[in-house]
This record gives C-alpha cells, structure tokens and sequence, in this order.
C-alpha cells in the first residue's frame, strides 16, 4: 500500500523545568527582560489570587471556585501573545489570561460569588465571558473568528478548552469548520492531565491531543504548558498566521492541575499524592524565576517585594469584593431583552412585591 | 432499619437493579472511581466491575448515544449527565431516537433506558447548574420524565425507570439530596410510573407540586392548617406522562388549585397542568388557578437565587387569593 499522508506532532520546551534555556533561538520578547518580567509578575499575582480565592470559599465568603494553580504559565503565556483586538473565548479558570489582558481580580471573585455582574468584566469589551459548558465556545469562537473574516479585519480568536473538552463533538465540528474556512482562530487545549477525576488516558486512545488538527486539515502542535516562554512564542506565531490569513492552529499545552478540580471536589478520591508531587516538581513559576535570575534582573529581595505587592492588590481585590452591594432583585430581568417585553415587566413587578413581603 | 437521603436511595436503587439484572450497565463522567460529583454511584464500580459501572469520555451526545444503541440491543443502560445542564448535546440522541426508535420501527425495536441528571437550584452552584427544564423534556412525544421527591419515592421510581420499556428522563432534586433521611426498605420493590402521589389530604385546597419545591409547599401546607385551611398536597412524580385522574379527582372536591414549581412560567408543566385541569374540571373551579413558579428569567447565579426560587410565603399567599372566592 502507498502511504497517502503522514503527520508528525513537533514539541516545543524553550525553558526547562530548572530555567535553562534549550535554544539558542530565544524569541525577542525573552531577551526582553522587562517583558518577562511583566510575564512573572501577572503570573505570581494569578497564584496569590488562587490561593486567597480558596481561603475565602473555605471561609463561606465565595462560591464553588475552581483553582488554577499550576496552570500560570499557560494562562498568563497565552493572554500575553494575544493583541487586544484579539478575542478571548475562556473556559472557566484562565484567569491568568485574563488578568494580563485587564479583568479585575476582583470581579473574577464576583463571579464565583455568585454575582453575574462579574462577567461585565474590564479588559477588552469584545471577550467572552466564562464559559460552563464544555467545549462550546470553540463552536462560538469560530464564528467570532468568521466574523473577523468576513470584515477583512486583522484579528483572531482564541478559544481555550480542557483536556476533557477535547471529547466534545462540539470541539471537533469547530475544528472542523475552522479548517474547511481558514478561520482565524486558535484553539488553545490546556491539557492538565485531568478532567475532574477522569484522566487523560481515558479520554482518548490517541497520543497526543494535538494531533485531533490534523483531520481537520489544520496544524497540530503540542509544548510544554509550565514554559511560559513557549506558551508565548506558539501561541503568538499561529496568531500572527492567523490574523494574516493562513489558518487555525490547534496548541496542545502540557501541564497539571495541582489542586482539586474546584471547591466541591476532593482529588483524593482518585489520584496519588504521588503523581502530584511530581508535578509539582515542574511546575511554572518557579523556573520563569530561575530564568530571570539568570538574566541577573532578579533576586530574593526582589522576589519579596513583588510577594508583598501581590499580596497588597489581591487583598484590595478582597475589599472591594466583599463591599460589593448584592445585586437588585430586577437584574434577574433587566438584561433579559434590549426591552423588556410587557409579560416580563409584569413578572418584574410582581417579583419586586414578594420578595418585599418574604423579607 | 437505618434511615437514609434520597441520594442514597437512589444508589440503593441502581445497586438493587445491577444485582439482580445483569443487562444494567451504569455511565457517565466521573460515576467510576469518583462515584459520581454528588456520589450517586458511590462504590458501584468497586463493588460491580468496571465492565457495568464505567467512566466515558466527556461528551453527553455520546453518553445518549450509547443509551439508545445498546438499549435498542438488549441491553439496560443507565446513563449519567452530571448535571441537568449538560444535557443539551444529548437531546438530539433523545429527541431524535430515543423517543421515536419504538415508532419508527412500529414495535421491533425500544430503548428502554434511563437518563439521570441531578436538576434545579437552590446549591449555591455555577452557571447552568441550577436550571429547571423539566418541561423541554415533558414536551417530546415519547419520553417519560419523572422526578422524585422523597428518598422512598427515589427508591421506587429509579427501580421502575430501570425496568420500564420506554425511555426516562430521570431527573433528581439536588436541593433535597441530602436533606429529608427516610427508612427505604431494600427489596427491590418499584413505584408506578403513571400515578401522582398524594402527600397530605385536605378539603379546600388542591396544591400540585413535584421535584424540591414539595418541600415548601408542604410547609406552606401545615401553616395554612394552623389557620384551619386543609391543603391537598399532590406529588406528580411522573410529569410525563401525568396522572390526570388523581388531580382531576382532587380539584373537583377542593375546587381550587395552586401549581407550585421552579420553572419558569411559560410554557411549563404548570402551564400543561392548568392547561389539562381547565380541559376537564373548569366546571368544579370556583377561583382561577394559580401557578406559583419561577420568572421567565435566566436562574440567577446564587446572589438572586432564593429570589427566584418560590417561597413558603409566595405559595400560602397564593392559596389564600383562591380562597377568597366563595363556593
Ligand atoms: C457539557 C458539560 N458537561 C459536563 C460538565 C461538568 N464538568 C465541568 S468541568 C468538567 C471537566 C472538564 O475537564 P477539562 O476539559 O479537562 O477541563 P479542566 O477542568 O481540567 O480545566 C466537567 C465534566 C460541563 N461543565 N459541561
Ligand atoms: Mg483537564
């Protein structure tokens, strides 16, 4: 038989898990140290931002939250090559992202509180917001990507999805569309080996998740999720391919998710202390901190300065959150329609009137 | 015997099934090793193989989907969508096979399987996590929806979904997982899937509820008898298809109902039950039905959620607006 077609999944690790540099072609933006900088300072907030978010759901001050320890390099490696005008379609924990492209940490606790005036987020007033459902915003990405296209505008979209979302129909149809158009979109799979208590390996008999482009006819690329230096470079250059007409690009990026799946869940239930401390061996902050070490622009004084900054905004955030008047009992119905309709101004009235006299 | 939730019955009921029916295979996301995110299926995969209890791959088309294939070939799938929420990418297997396969192929082929999804508000949980649209389902010809509302109900009606020939949607009131504890005899022992429950008797009233909200409107019904209103308290259960005799019978002795429900307002079961009352005892009304739900509203995240959700004091209010007319 003659072979038809043949594909090969490349792997990019720029900074290894001890920083050291394994090219000798570091993108401009990582010779820059003031660049990485911004990059590690963004990244050590969102952790300092997980753990007060805990804190506060265990104290009965937030709602169900789901953590993104460990996954700050490939979140905030993300927000950072995308350019404003750029679309950001989020699952539910890429905060880091989003924290670098200017939602308040904040309103990301509004949100979890339970408060949908979190999602009428600061940062670009074209992302999308969080999205529950799995995999679902690929299929709306790839529409925000046709209509970038369509305008002639020089703009993309990412979509960030788990593991997990990688199963979805939805995914592989966005996939799918994304090629047959050349849509100008990314889709960026943060596989952190777990999809609540189900493992990667159970999701998918294939060797990589990467490799779910190449059906669709569109590039497949996996990296190293905890090297922010690489997150960045893919992800910026199939932007750039993107925004200039070539195509889609599918990004793999390895990580772990170092916490349980959120709040609610317990990973106990089903994983080894074992396996976790072995991601945590290679986790992402601390290597971006080698690295500038290395660059000789930072040093424990520097590090325990910029903890206490952190420190400083995240617990400004907390204040502001917990000062946040609750929301009216009409918002339930006030964005509802562009006018609310007059059988709904009448349930409006009515709600007002009983939930007065249930008080 | 010790008391326990309507969680547990519900694992008591799929444990009962796997035991005594090998064709029963129980699947979903995180059902194996988890045992479910609210442990539904808590130590059936140890205790049953992973061969019958199992984990897919995330994606609920797929999980319907193998409903209908392997129910269509003999088997008896018990298929888990992790929250009510999530169903909408397995619609299409329900809507489009599951409910037709019997009719398309006038009698040679069935899916006799059930859907379970924990369904409706009141946990403090994330966007679509707390939704009540048990109507969407009520709405296809073919399906049956029943929801418990007791841990004994659970019990019951899980055993009579798993052995029904047809397709259930089996929805669970996560509010009430865990909060009333009942003696649940363990023999196997299933509930009709075609009658209301009558939950508390009484002569001026009839109250129709089903899901969590039995809860309040029970309240509400021991409130109003401290002020000599006797309530009927039905259970519907199986919200389709409903047991119309049962409420029919009720209202023409009370003459007055009230339909209390999470959902929201238009087009609901409410609206199907009004709707069926009005048909066939508009005669033996002497005030117009009233439906307390929710608004036609998006559920809000938990700040609004209580807002939303009807209260003991909507539905006592409610009872005594019929009451103002006189016989
Ligand atoms: C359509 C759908 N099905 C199920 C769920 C419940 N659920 C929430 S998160 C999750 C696992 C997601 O895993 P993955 O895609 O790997 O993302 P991660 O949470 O690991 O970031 C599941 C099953 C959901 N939110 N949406
Ligand atoms: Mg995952």
């Amino acid at each position: 038989m003659k072979t038809k077609a043949r594909f090969e999944i490349g792997f990019e690790q720029i900074l290894d898990p001890a920083g050291q540099v394994l090219t000798k072609r570091l993108p401009a933006f990582a010779r820059d140290p003031e660049e990485m900088l911004r990059m590690y300072r963004v990244m050590t907030l969102t952790r300092t931002f997980d753990s007060r978010a805990i804190a506060l759901q265990r104290t009965g001050k937030l709602g169900t939250y789901a953590s993104c320890l460990g996954h700050e390099a490939a979140h905030v490696g993300v927000g950072a090559a995308m350019i404003e005008a750029d679309v950001l379609a989020p699952s539910y924990r890429e905060y880091g992202a989003q924290f670098w492209r200017g939602v308040k940490p904040e309103e990301v606790l509004l949100y979890w509180g339970g408060n949908e005036q979190g999602s009428n987020f600061s940062g670009p007033p074209h992302d999308f917001a969080w999205c529950v459902p799995i995999a679902t915003q690929t299929l709306y990405g790839a529409g925000a990507a046709l209509a970038f296209q369509t305008r002639e505008e020089k703009r993309a979209v990412v979509a960030m999805l788990g593991d997990g979302g990688t199963s979805e129909g939805a995914f592989y149809e966005a996939m799918n569309i994304a090629g047959v158009r050349r849509l100008p979109i990314v889709f960026v799979v943060v596989n952190n080996q777990w999809a609540i208590s189900v493992p990667r390996s159970a999701q998918t008999r294939a060797a990589t998740l990467a490799q779910k482009a190449f059906a669709a006819g569109i590039p497949g690329v996996q990296l190293d999720g905890n090297d922010i230096i690489a997150v960045r470079k893919v992800v910026g250059e199939a932007l750039q391919q993107a925004r200039q007409g070539k195509g889609p690009t599918l990004v793999e990026a390895l990580t772990y998710r170092l916490s349980d799946h959120t709040t609610a869940d317990d990973a106990r239930r089903y994983r080894s202390e074992d396996e976790v401390n072995k991601a945590k061996m290679i986790e992402p902050l601390e290597r971006t901190r080698k690295y500038l070490e290395s660059l000789g622009v930072w040093d424990d004084e520097k590090e325990q300065s910029l903890m206490a900054e952190n420190k400083k905004i995240i617990e400004a955030a907390v204040k502001t959150y917990l000062n946040s008047p609750a929301p009216a009992i009409t918002d339930m119905f006030d964005y509802m329609y562009a006018e609310l309709p007059d059988a709904l101004r009448e349930q409006r009235k009515t709600a007002i009137e009983e939930n007065a006299a249930d008080e | 015997m010790s008391k326990i939730t309507l969680l547990e019955a519900v694992t008591q009921a799929l444990s009962w099934e796997l035991e005594h029916d090998d064709s029963i295979l129980v699947f979903g996301e995180d059902v194996g090793a988890n045992g479910g995110v609210f442990r539904a299926t808590d130590g059936l995969q140890k205790r049953f193989g992973a061969n019958r209890v199992f984990d897919t791959p995330l994606a609920e088309a797929m999980i319907a989907g193998l409903c209908v294939g392997l129910s269509a070939q003999g088997m008896k799938p018990v298929g888990e969508i992790q929250f009510s929420g999530f169903m909408y990418p397995a619609v299409d297997q329900l809507v489009s096979h599951a409910s037709r396969m019997r009719n398309r192929t006038r009698g040679r082929l069935s899916c006799p399987m059930v859907l379970r999804a924990p369904y409706g508000g009141g946990i403090h949980a994330p966007e679509l996590h707390s939704e009540s649209m048990e109507a969407l389902y009520a709405h296809v010809p073919g399906l049956r929806v029943v929801i418990p509302s007791s841990p004994q109900r659970a019990y019951g009606l899980l055993l009579a979904a798993m052995r029904d020939p047809d397709p259930v949607v089996f929805l669970e009131p996560k509010r009430i997982y865990r909060i009333t504890k009942q003696e649940v005899p363990d023999n196997g022992q299933a509930l009709p899937l075609d009658t209301c429950f009558v939950l508390r008797e009484g002569t001026d009233v009839t109250l129709a509820s089903w899901g969590a909200m039995i809860n309040e409107t029970l309240k509400a019904a021991t409130q109003l008898a401290a002020q000599g209103i006797e309530c009927e308290v039905i259970d519907l259960a199986t919200v389709k298809p409903l047991d119309l005799e049962t409420l029919v019978e009720s209202v023409e002795r009370t003459a007055r109902l009230v339909i209390i429900a999470e959902e929201p307002r238009s087009c609901g079961v409410g609206a199907e039950i009004a709707a069926a009352v009005a048909e066939k005892a508009l005669y033996s009304l002497v005030a117009p039905i009233e439906r307390v739900s929710g608004y036609d509203v998006i559920m809000p995240l938990s700040k609004l959620e209580n807002n939303y959700l009807p209260s003991v004091n909507r539905i006592q209010k409610a009872v005594l607006r019929t009451l103002e007319a006189e016989r």
